[in-house]
């Protein structure tokens, strides 16, 4: 294969990694700009998501339809628990110190993590989760200088992957610059007390961008088991990890920067180790987020706020 | 006064040493996955361990004793597995230890047994590093560098291979060992290795084999435990690569979580069971009719090495642990997964069997495809 075939196979293959964290790494940037939280147990929302659809697709068998049907229960089903864990953690300390709210989220993350393990039929083992076929569409076919066939391909899971991205964060978009619901939110976002005194339920706006987050967690982790498909309890740290620096690279808060920061991420780590070292792989992702925060302190998209004093 | 009370207390440590050694029932440690990634190597391990354990005491037992067996989980994480050892050995007190299942958990406490004088016998950690950490320290397995050359002479004599590609896992010494050891025989028999790596937990493989992909190869080596073998395997198909792929016994149960893209795939393990040898037809029927499953490679394994300890035991007619690693050093005799006698580095030499993943009556399955002597 000529390195260019390969350097397009492999942004291929790191862009639909990174729409994964993109989808991710909404969430996260979301909840940080409306209540100044991060959330930890984000990536355990991700977990969630792909067992519902796992017990959803196995209860069904796999073609299409279930497919679809077991993304929309996830994105159905997991808000709850969102809802939940703002509700009953995060609400009663909304007025404490951020620190408290943090401790709250890593502790929120390590119950639900070990919660999950301890549910018998979910348990602590690694499951394989139903996928469909290993089929794949050729984007780009030639022949090299030796005859040999080389082709740039893309499989189905990955085009999946790309098509439900694009159209959640669509819908995101639409819902957060279209409706009024939307502006509510970004209203709070920029002031929360202002908002409250304009007639804006704080707590619901909070609760809907929790379900939201949440929806696209879940989403976001159907795809996930779709693509590595094999599922546990502890699925979520590293993508949950990786998106939170995604959200940061972009600029926590920005959702435009959110989406941006999860691609690059992806295009990142795929990159480096298709052509440098698979070591160095999570070394370089670092390495970027660094130099970024370096010259931009709030992310390439995130806006500069100056503290009043 | 003073000399007296430190006399008496020196006494009632050194008699509660002998007393729990000494009598009731003789303890026997076993550190498994139980559960994470491998936990099906652990649960079947530790049901044959249970299986060899309730069998000599239905028989009354060694040296008029019972015995009784304490199961840690390690997760196949190293840290948990040195903080297992020793709970074993300071709360337990146990005569031996049945364990750790993988290289890189045993690795992490054969010092500790070195240190504690405390015998270990793994049942199935391949990496040849595991032994060399001294005289406590046995296994039940082959190891790695006889593992790799079967695999390697596979590749080159029965499929022909003259490309292979390897995908190792890094941070596991016996990925490392594996693709170490095959790579040295396969080029040596004038093939060419080209070699890719990550880091354990990965998930997303894309990356290291497109570039695979580019080498052309004519197999695949994908040295690494089961549940990440099956996800590997599945991204190699994705890419559209079809060519064979091989790996050693750490695939044992990956037939369970593949299905029909997998193959063509060939591994080398410890044992058939398809295998009509007395001693292995009486396992497989005692261990479904005490659990309701085939026993895997590695429950023979676990079974072996248990009873290995109790051979031991009987032998040196004592439950102390210095005892008891004098008297493994002879053991010798059938197991069910062949005959073991120890070498100078406490190893058995023993055979390998290879398999092919094949299609059964529900979803995927395992063939004999022959034997291979050290």
């Amino acid at each position: 294969m000529t390195f260019f075939a390969q350097l397009l196979q492999q942004i291929v293959n790191g862009l639909a990694l990174g729409s994964i964290y993109a989808l991710i790494s909404l969430g996260y940037t979301m909840v940080y700009g409306i209540v100044r939280l991060i959330n930890f147990a984000h990536g355990d929302l991700l977990t969630i998501g792909a067992f519902i659809a796992y017990f959803c697709l196995v209860a069904l068998g796999i073609t299409p339809l279930t497919l679809t049907i077991a993304i929309l229960l996830a994105m159905a089903v997991t808000p709850l628990f969102g809802y939940a864990l703002e509700r009953f953690a995060y609400r009663p300390l909304r007025d404490a110190p951020r620190i408290n709210s943090l401790i709250t989220a890593i502790g929120a993350s390590i119950l639900i993590e070990n919660g999950l393990r301890v549910v018998p039929f979910i348990g602590t083992e690694f499951r394989r989760f139903p996928t469909m076929t290993t089929a794949q569409w050729i984007l780009m076919q030639s022949t090299d200088e030796f005859g040999q066939l080389i082709k740039v391909t893309i499989s189905q899971t990955q085009l999946l992957v790309f098509f439900v991205a694009a159209l959640l964060m669509g819908v995101l978009v639409l819902i957060v610059d279209r409706t009024k619901t939307g502006k509510a939110m970004r209203a709070t976002s920029f002031d929360m007390k202002a908002a409250a005194l304009m007639g804006i339920n704080v707590n619901r706006i909070v609760s809907f961008t929790f379900l939201l987050g949440s929806s696209l967690a879940a989403a976001a982790g159907v795809l996930f088991a779709l693509s590595y498909p094999q599922i546990e309890p502890y699925m979520g740290i590293m993508p949950g990890l990786k998106a939170f620096v995604a959200a940061v690279l972009g600029g926590i808060g920005s959702i435009p920067g959110a989406m941006l920061g999860g691609l690059i991420l992806g295009l990142a780590e795929t990159l480096t180790k298709g052509f440098i070292s698979s070591q160095l792989s999570d070394a370089v992702v670092f390495l970027i987020l660094i130099v970024i925060l370096m010259f931009r302190p709030s992310g390439l998209l995130g806006k500069a706020v100056k503290e009043k004093v | 006064m003073k000399k007296i009370l430190s006399l008496m207390a020196l006494a009632m440590v050194l008699s509660g040493c002998a007393d729990s050694y000494g009598s009731g029932p003789i303890r026997i440690g076993a550190i498994l996955p139980i559960s994470g990634r491998i936990a099906e190597y652990g649960k079947q391990t530790r049901d044959a361990a249970i299986l060899a354990v309730e069998e000599i005491n239905a028989a009354g037992g060694i040296l008029g004793r019972q015995v009784e067996l304490i199961v840690e989980d390690d997760e196949a994480d190293p840290v948990k597995t040195a903080n297992a050892f020793t709970k074993l050995v300071e709360r337990d007190k146990i005569s031996a230890l049945m364990g750790a299942l993988t290289s890189n958990c045993s690795l992490a406490i054969t010092n500790l047994a070195m240190s504690e004088k405390i015998p270990m016998v793994s049942p199935t950690s391949t990496n040849d590093k595991v032994t060399l950490a001294g005289e406590y320290v046995f296994r039940a397995c082959y190891i790695d560098s006889f593992q790799g050359q079967v695999v390697a002479n596979y590749a080159v004599d029965t499929l022909k291979a003259r490309r292979a590609a390897i995908l190792y896992d890094l941070a596991n010494d016996y990925s490392k060992g594996l693709f170490e050891n095959f790579k040295k025989v396969f080029e040596a028999r004038g093939g060419t290795v080209v070699a890719e790596s990550y880091n354990t937990g990965d998930k997303d493989f894309n990356a290291q084999i497109t570039s695979i992909r580019g080498f052309n190869p004519d197999v695949i080596f994908l040295p690494d435990y089961y549940s990440a073998v099956a996800l590997i395997a599945e991204q190699i198909r994705n890419q559209g690569i079809r060519v064979p792929l091989l790996g050693a016994d750490g695939w044992d149960e990956v037939a369970g979580k593949a299905d029909t893209w997998m193959m063509p795939a060939f591994y080398s393990n410890h044992y058939s069971p398809e295998s009509q040898d007395p001693d292995v037809v009486k396992f497989i029927a005692a261990y479904k009719a005490r659990f309701g499953v085939e026993p895997n490679a590695l429950a023979a394994l676990g079974y072996d090495a248990t009873r290995i300890i109790l051979q031991a035991i009987k032998a040196a007619g004592s439950a102390q642990p210095t005892e008891i690693q004098k008297a493994l050093v002879n053991v010798s005799g059938k197991f069910v997964t062949g005959n073991i006698s120890f070498d100078a580095n406490r190893n058995p030499i023993k055979s390998a069997v290879m398999v092919e993943i094949v299609q059964g009556t529900s979803g995927l399955t395992t063939r004999y495809a022959g034997t291979v002597n050290p």
